[in-house]
């Protein structure tokens, strides 16, 4: 039996992998009745893989047999790979016994269409069902919303899952229809549609009742496959811009694509994961999220890419340098949020500790904010006097000299001599 | 002017006491550990005293919200032998300027509480991740850990509420003490056994199904694992080597 689990176990871990998601956060969900489990509200990553990515959840699929064929996705009809179905008992007990060690934080649990949506989005329920009713669970449980489930088994669903998600998959529609013609971003719309009114239906009620159960307390997430088709990056984070208003959601991962398959399509085996645009996008998207930027300010049709040899914060302010240097001691904070080196948490000691006296720069240093960075935007109180104005160019120059990229294995800007 | 104390939160609470019925001009608290006498400084013995340092924990309370008195408290968990006198400072500095003055971060000490506690905060979420329970015959989840800052305290509230049906033992082989919880409520204990097996319970101890929980978990750590996007660096930045040893997945099978 242990062999045979296994080997269902390496094949559906394998092919859930290349979903993003396995954020724990958000729910609040108490352990009632002295059962197992609860949700912790900032999420707990229990173990990280060699690739740097956070462990947090049983990512795992149901089953990877698949009637839809989309040309980016592991699991595609066409290809010719293992295949395995769980049974609900086993991903119940998978599940239990993996929390009651404290090796994950909940389940992720996805799937591979079998026969029809309504038919997958069943299953799905059942182990979900099994696990909060009989297993006495209130661990963390994110649920793939299958697309053109019915309203009845997604709502359902709603009741006993964390977070549910449902993905972009490509950041346009065109991009989509070249991929998987046999998909639309319409019917995710009307998924993603459904459950966010679902939410807000329910906090209405919770408001006047105070027994109504929790509607997906950690709400919704979605996942766009980045680098596959040619959107620039202004298409891409306008997509996930619109997203975030219009669902509420409250993440929005992006997935540089891995090479898995010779279609023409796409680029070919062998290239490299678009690793450093990824991160360039997640960086624009905290700015969206954290930092009060607008999207338009990022990313426009004069600059429709960011830039790779530095981060989209400075590269904003180097185009904004109208704005700079900006006095610390006086600043709004929202300002000082926009200062290259400065982060949320040193802003917030900055404003608090200003009250106390006029700062100088070993406070800032000691603070914690990249001081080497910020000092090309700011004042404080011992600025030395400076005559001369630099250029952006030159700024941008001066903080790439002394900054290596990880992701640049060798400093191609000077030759080494010896 | 040295004052020297046990290291209990009780002696460095008196301390502050103390300093405010003397006042003398400057002051270094030190433990006894630490302590070198000194032939032009003048040196005072703190003796603990219960009611002395209620007093000043109800000054702090009144003056310091929730969150930092729980940061001062995870200073106080972190055991370096320098936090002993920033707190102590800290609290003469907050008792001897109106309400608010905690918000000063352009203060050294005040600095240092909040940076040393977000360390113990770290470490005691990684505690909370980290720990792997192993199944024992007796049917207790059983594991050893010795984190760096003593944060046992901060963690008993999460395992006690998240694992409500299912006896533990999460013991500190560092200094040398656990909690463990009956079902009914969690007591601190501590186990007179040779330290190789506080360590590692050897395979009659373990409960059948653990060897097979442990290999699906390490199978399935190796499967969710992307080759192409190996990233060595910022693996070991968020799993530190030094905490593999705790890790299932991290053990050859």
């Amino acid at each position: 039996m242990s062999e045979h689990l296994r080997e269902k176990l390496n094949i559906l871990a394998d092919a859930a992998k290349y979903d993003v998601s396995c954020s724990s956060s958000g729910s609040d969900r108490k352990n009632t009745n002295k059962g197992v489990g609860n949700g912790h509200s900032s999420g707990i990553c229990h173990t990280y893989t060699e690739d740097g990515r956070c462990v947090s959840l049983l990512k795992i699929l149901l089953t990877n047999h698949c009637i839809f064929d989309c040309a980016y996705c592991v699991s595609r009809k066409s290809n010719d790979i293992e295949r395995a179905a769980f049974t609900v008992d086993e991903v119940v007990e998978l599940t239990m016994n993996f929390y009651r060690r404290n090796y994950i934080e909940g389940l992720f649990l996805s799937s591979g269409i079998f026969k029809n949506a309504d038919f997958t989005m069943e299953r799905l329920l059942r182990v979900v069902k099994k696990l909060r009713l009989e297993e006495n669970y209130n661990g963390y449980i994110h649920l793939k919303t299958i697309p053109g489930a019915s309203d009845e088994l997604i709502k359902e669903a709603g009741l006993y899952a964390d977070r549910m998600s449902i993905n972009l998959e490509m950041p346009t529609e065109s991009g989509l229809k070249l991929l998987a013609p046999e998909k639309t971003h319409g019917e995710v719309i009307r998924s993603l549609d459904f459950v966010q009114n679902q939410v807000v239906q329910f906090k209405d009620e919770k408001k006047l009742i105070k027994s109504v159960p929790k509607f997906v307390p950690a709400g919704q997430s979605t996942q766009m496959v980045i680098g596959a088709t040619p959107e620039t990056d202004k298409d891409i984070m306008y997509t996930a811009d619109r997203f975030y208003k219009s669902f509420a959601l409250r993440r929005v991962y992006y997935s540089g694509y891995i090479p898995i398959s010779n279609d023409t399509r796409m680029p070919v085996l062998g290239t490299q994961p678009p690793l450093l645009r990824e991160n360039r996008l997640y960086q624009t998207d905290w700015l969206m999220r954290f930092y009060g930027f607008n999207v338009r300010e990022l990313l426009n049709d004069a600059n429709p890419h960011l830039d790779i040899d530095i981060d989209p914060k400075l590269s904003w302010a180097l185009r904004n340098l109208q704005h700079f240097p900006i006095d610390i001691n006086t600043a709004d904070y929202r300002m000082i949020l926009r200062v290259p080196g400065i982060g949320v948490g040193s802003a917030n000691k900055i404003v608090q500790a200003r009250k106390f006296g006029k700062l100088h720069i070993y406070q800032l240093k000691n603070i914690g904010i990249s001081y080497n960075r910020a000092k090309h935007f700011i004042k404080c109180a011992d600025t030395p006097f400076q005559l001369k104005d630099y250029q952006a160019t030159q700024i941008k120059g001066f903080i790439l000299a002394e900054s290596n990229s990880k992701y640049l294995k060798t400093d191609n800007n000077q030759l080494i001599l010896f | 002017m040295i004052y020297v104390f046990d290291g209990s939160l009780e002696g460095l609470l008196t301390a502050v006491f103390e300093y405010f019925e003397r006042k003398p001009k400057t002051v270094l608290l030190q433990t006894e550990k630490v302590f070198q006498p000194d032939a032009f400084t003048e040196s005072l013995k703190i003796v603990n005293n219960r009611a002395k340092a209620d007093r000043v924990w109800n000054g702090l309370q009144k003056r310091l919200d929730k969150q930092w008195r729980r940061r001062f408290y995870c200073a106080y968990l972190s055991e370096l032998p320098e936090i002993f006198n920033s707190l102590f400072q800290f609290s003469n500095y907050i008792f001897n300027h109106p309400a608010g003055a905690e918000k000063n971060f352009g203060n050294e000490h005040v600095l240092a509480i909040a940076q040393i506690a977000t360390k113990v905060e770290r470490e005691k979420h990684r505690m909370e991740a980290f720990i792997r329970f192993q199944h024992t015959a007796d049917g207790m989840f059983y594991c050893g850990i010795d984190p760096d800052f003593n944060v046992l305290p901060l963690i008993v509230k999460h395992f006690k509420d998240r694992y409500a049906d299912q006896q533990w033992i999460i013991y500190d082989l560092k200094r040398r003490y656990g909690l463990f919880y009956d079902l009914l409520s969690v007591t601190e204990i501590t186990i007179e056994l040779n330290a190789k097996n506080l360590k590692q319970p050897t395979v009659q101890q373990l409960n059948g199904t653990e060897e097979m929980y442990a290999n699906l978990w390490k199978d399935y750590f190796k499967s969710t694992n992307i080759e192409s996007r190996k990233n060595t660096k910022l693996h070991v930045q968020h799993v530190p080597k030094r905490y593999w040893k705790y890790l299932t997945e991290k053990q050859l099978s």
